[in-house]
């Protein structure tokens, strides 16, 4: 017997459940098949923070946004069907679905495919050993089973997956050797790369893996630099001993799903179905929503989702025109806020982007090292106030979709403006109190609170901490720069946690106030150099 | 295509490489050597490919290997491989047991 749905999603990550949601809610009858034991797709392994302004739940982390869509596909009435493994798409839109050890035969009137991607690999002398792992796998470890994928990791990929991951596993207690990348700048935000850095993880840009070394297991790997070909230059060979190398080099939408239904496909750095603007395929009532229609975040993913879901409702005569247009212009402005700034599809693998929007000199050795000199700082009015007292210290110089910052303080000492790819800066004349909101908020952990007159000779400095265990006020320890290095003493003086920092501490070090500009990380002395 | 299935195309002998043994279908344990060698004997779409030496048949369905294979293909063919040219997507999309195959729910 076939079973028939007004709308059919495949997939439960966060396009999927955004488009069941928003179908739900128009009044359509919505089922969801994943082939995962739990729903959510990669959002529970997202334990950091979003970027976006409030409406992409911006400074949520990922893991609770997953929840959030839960609780509301929940209420709205959709049916999430765990366990099922769809097996196949055809004619008329039937759908073929595995569950219970039996196949079930379903058909929709319209279906939603939101399977996402896949990781892609970089094949290399023993890359098939046990150790050789990719970042999905290396979440799925650590967020969702607790545990830890090794005890010193190279990290194969510069981009916002490779930077997020190789922060997680220092949190999880791994120590990370470097970061690689064939590309010559880093790919991802700066921001993540920076809070990478800061705890002394050498960024090595336009280089490769040559090989990994082991006989059952990674005990090593040989990485080198590379041409403007990408071929190794011989004699530039570095030896890493690493037991994992993590491989975060670029994802693929599978989109199988798509073809076996005959819907045509462009190419577009690899097989996606052509879409129009509501994410519909060639073949009517067929939608595509999140990565399958071209590798993107989770938070646009959201927004598709919401799309795709309208025009199934419009389609199934569930949605009047007009209400059709109101909803769809609001998802797209939503979307195009998201797409925007040096990071996004337009702009991909630019090389001549040189300056903000603003106009202010972008940071070279951000983009090389993964940190910036005080020197690139300076040259950027909206970083530091310069303001006497304790103050918001802003190190956000790059133009990606984010304003959490704005909303967080109270005081309104800071300001992004509509445009929320702007970069924040202080508002003249505000009056920082201190409280270290934008500093647990910032999903970059980019804002540190600088007070040079703490006392005679030394300076206070406050920064986002997120590591165990947690330093205890009177701890003796050291502080690094941005790049790592331990610069001098630092006591820590207060651990602050609050539920609205979201398991952010605020830790306030006490330093020599020469290095107030310079300090920007805590590392407990008794790890050792 | 028509254009890209031009077979009087010459795309010159094999020549082996010190990379050819490297695995790139790990499920059909098939090397980049065996994929340059099919495609210098005349395989040159994903599908010929794919029956002439099992690439992304085992397991994983050529989710790891599907781009690699692609990727040896466009550079000994010094061509963009079409969307026309890659792999049919067949049901069923995962391996699936053949007892559970033939229980279908009434």
């Amino acid at each position: 017997m076939v079973k028939h749905y007004d709308l059919i999603v495949v997939g439960a990550g966060p396009a999927g459940l955004s488009a069941a949601i928003k179908a739900a809610e128009c009044g359509m009858q919505v089922i969801v098949f994943d082939e995962n034991h739990r729903p959510g797709g990669q959002l529970f392994k997202q334990i950091h923070k979003f970027f976006g302004s409030k409406e992409h739940k911006a400074k949520i982390r990922g893991i609770r946004i997953g929840e959030e869509l839960l609780a509301e596909a929940e209420k709205a009435g959709v049916e999430v069907s765990l366990d099922s493994i769809v097996l196949g798409l055809f004619n008329l839109k039937g759908v073929s679905v595995m569950r219970n050890d039996q196949i079930e035969h379903f058909r929709g009137d319209n279906v939603i495919i939101a399977t996402g991607a896949s990781e892609n690999v970089i094949p290399f002398e023993g890359w098939t050993l046990p150790g050789v792992i990719g970042a999905g796998a290396a979440q799925t470890m650590m967020n969702l089973h607790g545990v830890m994928p090794g005890k010193r990791i190279l990290m194969v990929g510069s981009g916002n997956v490779g930077l997020v991951v190789s922060f997680q596993l220092l949190q999880a207690g791994c120590e990370v050797a470097a970061v690689i990348d064939a590309a010559p700048r880093i790919g991802g935000y700066g921001v993540h790369a920076a809070k990478v850095a800061r705890t002394g993880v050498p960024f090595l840009l336009s280089h490769t893996v040559v090989k990994a070394e082991g006989t059952d297991h990674v005990t090593g790997v040989v990485i080198a630099q590379v041409d403007d070909h990408f071929r190794p230059i011989p004699g530039t060979e570095k030896h890493f001993d690493v037991d994992i190398i993590c491989m975060a080099v670029g994802l693929s939408p599978m989109s199988q799903l798509t073809r076996m239904a005959g819907c045509k496909m462009v190419d577009n750095g690899g097989a996606v179905p052509e879409i129009n603007e509501y994410g519909e395929t060639s073949i009517p009532g067929i939608f595509v929503a999140g990565d399958v229609a071209g590798i993107e975040e989770a938070s646009s993913a959201m927004i598709t989702g919401r799309i795709a879901a309208l025009g199934a409702a419009r389609r199934g005569g569930f949605l009047q025109e007009e209400d059709f247009q109101t909803q769809y212009r609001q998802c797209l402005d939503s979307l195009n806020q998201l797409r925007q700034g040096m990071f996004c599809k337009l702009n991909k693998g630019r090389r001549d982007i040189t300056e903000t929007d603003e106009g202010y000199p972008l940071s070279m050795s951000l983009l090389t090292k993964g940190y910036m000199t005080e020197e690139e700082l300076a040259a950027i009015p909206t970083v530091d106030s310069h303001d006497c007292g304790i103050h918001p210290v802003i190190e956000c110089t790059q133009n990606i979709p984010c304003n959490p910052c704005q909303e967080a303080c109270r005081f309104g000492c800071i300001s992004v403006g509509e445009n929320i790819t702007r970069l924040p800066g202080v508002v003249p004349g505000s009056k920082c109190t201190g409280c270290g909101m934008c500093v647990a908020n910032c999903p970059g952990q980019a804002i540190f609170l600088v007070n040079e007159n703490y006392e005679e000779g030394f300076a206070a400095v406050t920064l986002p901490y997120e590591f165990l265990p947690v330093p205890q006020k009177g701890d003796q320890g050291m502080a690094l720069d941005r790049s790592g290095k331990p610069v001098c003493d630092a006591e820590v003086i207060s651990v602050k946690t609050s539920k609205s920092f979201d398991h952010t501490m605020l830790l306030t070090m006490k330093i020599p106030a020469e290095f107030a500009g310079k300090a920007r990380f805590y590392k407990p002395e008794k790890e050792g150099k | 295509m028509k254009e890209y299935l031009d077979r009087t195309m010459d795309i010159g002998p094999y020549v082996p490489e010190p990379d050819d043994d490297l695995i790139i279908c790990r499920c059909e344990e098939i090397t980049r050597g065996e994929i340059r060698k099919a495609i210098h004997e005349g395989m040159f779409t994903m599908t010929e490919v794919k029956r002439y030496l099992r690439t992304g048949m085992g397991l994983c369905q050529g989710q790891t290997c599907g781009r690699l294979v692609k990727q040896i293909l466009e550079q000994e063919l010094s061509k963009r491989i079409t969307p026309e040219a890659e792999n049919t997507a067949r049901a069923p999309m995962r391996p699936i047991p053949m007892s559970t195959y033939g229980k279908e729910v009434e």
